[in-house]
């Protein structure tokens, strides 16, 4: 045991400073991810720290779990940037911006959990049984997932379809009991105003009505109006007659305002 | 390589991971925070089952299911952002008082 250790620690130089640079860079994008002023270069700056992991994994000899976290990391982190895109303030960085709070706490939160853990790994005392590198534990991996632990497996995909479930359920605006909305706020158009949507001059609906009794007018007075003008003239009349709703009325007007 | 190193890996990206969620002002960002912790956890797993459990299988099907768990955690998360955004206009922790008093 003594010689293979030796042998080991002779083998595995490389392998150990590559680990210990990959172990590095991932705590160290990790970090900068709460660091910078983009909300987009955080994304990726978090995706590099989990490339580091997932190559890191590949070292401590399990391929599947590595390659596996790379992949669903990187479709992770894209998603996540078009989030960031649709709600944060700053996606970009071009201001620069401090967006936290109880810093102090939470420096602290994080230097007790990294002293606990850190304590653990120091202080704990672990077997070492290392896995055969020539052993094929994909494989082993696969029978182990539909063999003995399929129920578990299993139990992992009805979690997830259950969690798509409550994403549907969350994000949809349709109620059991009506519109989900109902009694919140609605936003406003344009940043500041106080104006509703429905307080709103633009209403599509009354546009839409607008459209049609402009093409009934227009039909009226076929024989003064320009074919190829009546699509400008009704959007004009649009903006004036932003009020007018009624079929009738709205003929009469439409027909004077030619 | 030890499993110490490992370990010591999986304390820091914890550490740091629970230092952003707990203070950055944007849900989005708090995930983020979780998900370095778990990106930790899952490390944490592959370390043991590499190094101290002479590659039992049972140990990558847990670090399947962790990677389950942060699948979850981000959908459930996002849906929940777009969520509170709809309702109430806020991507920010602040913006959330309605369980306070």
């Amino acid at each position: 045991m003594i010689g293979a250790m030796e042998v080991a620690s002779f083998e595995f130089t490389s392998v150990d400073v590559a680990f210990v640079g990959l172990a590095a860079a991932s705590i160290a994008t990790g970090y900068r991810v709460f660091r910078t002023d983009s909300m987009i270069r955080a994304t990726f700056l978090l995706l590099a720290s989990f490339l580091n992991v997932g190559a890191m994994m590949l070292l401590l000899a399990a391929p599947y779990m590595g390659v596996a976290l790379m992949f669903m990391m990187t479709v992770e982190m894209v998603v996540m940037a078009l989030f960031m895109l649709m709600f944060m303030m700053n996606p970009a960085g071009l201001n620069p911006m401090n967006m936290v709070h109880q810093p102090r706490m939470a420096a602290f939160g994080g230097v007790v959990g990294f002293a606990a853990l850190a304590a653990v790994a120091v202080l704990g005392d672990y077997p070492d049984r290392p896995v055969d590198q020539a052993e094929d534990s994909i494989a082993a991996l696969g029978e182990e997932l539909l063999g003995d632990s399929m129920v578990i497996f299993e139990t992992a995909g009805v979690t997830l379809l259950a969690a798509m479930v409550g994403a549907v359920a969350l994000t949809s605006s349709q109620g059991r009991f009506g519109d989900g909305l109902e009694g919140s706020l609605p936003p406003t158009l344009r940043p500041g105003s106080e104006n509703r949507p429905e307080d709103d001059l633009y209403d599509p609906n009354e546009g839409g009505m607008d459209h049609g009794a402009m093409d009934h007018g227009a039909m009226d007075h076929g024989a003064m109006d320009h074919g190829a003008m009546d699509h400008g003239a009704m959007s004009e009349g649009e903006m004036d007659h932003g009020a007018m709703d009624h079929g009738a009325s709205a003929d009469h007007d439409a027909g004077e305002h030619r | 390589m030890s499993l110490t190193v490992v370990l010591l890996t999986v304390a820091a990206l914890v550490g740091v991971g629970l230092w952003g969620a707990l203070s950055q002002q944007s849900i989005v960002m708090v995930m983020m925070g979780i998900e370095l912790m778990i990106n930790g956890v899952l490390l944490a797993i592959v370390g043991f089952w590499a190094l101290a459990t002479d590659g039992e299988p049972t140990g990558q099907l847990l670090a399947v299911v962790a990677l389950a768990v942060m699948a979850v955690e981000i959908t459930v998360g996002f849906a929940l952002v777009t969520a509170v955004y709809r309702a109430r206009q806020a991507d920010m922790t602040e913006g959330l008082t309605s369980l306070k008093r």
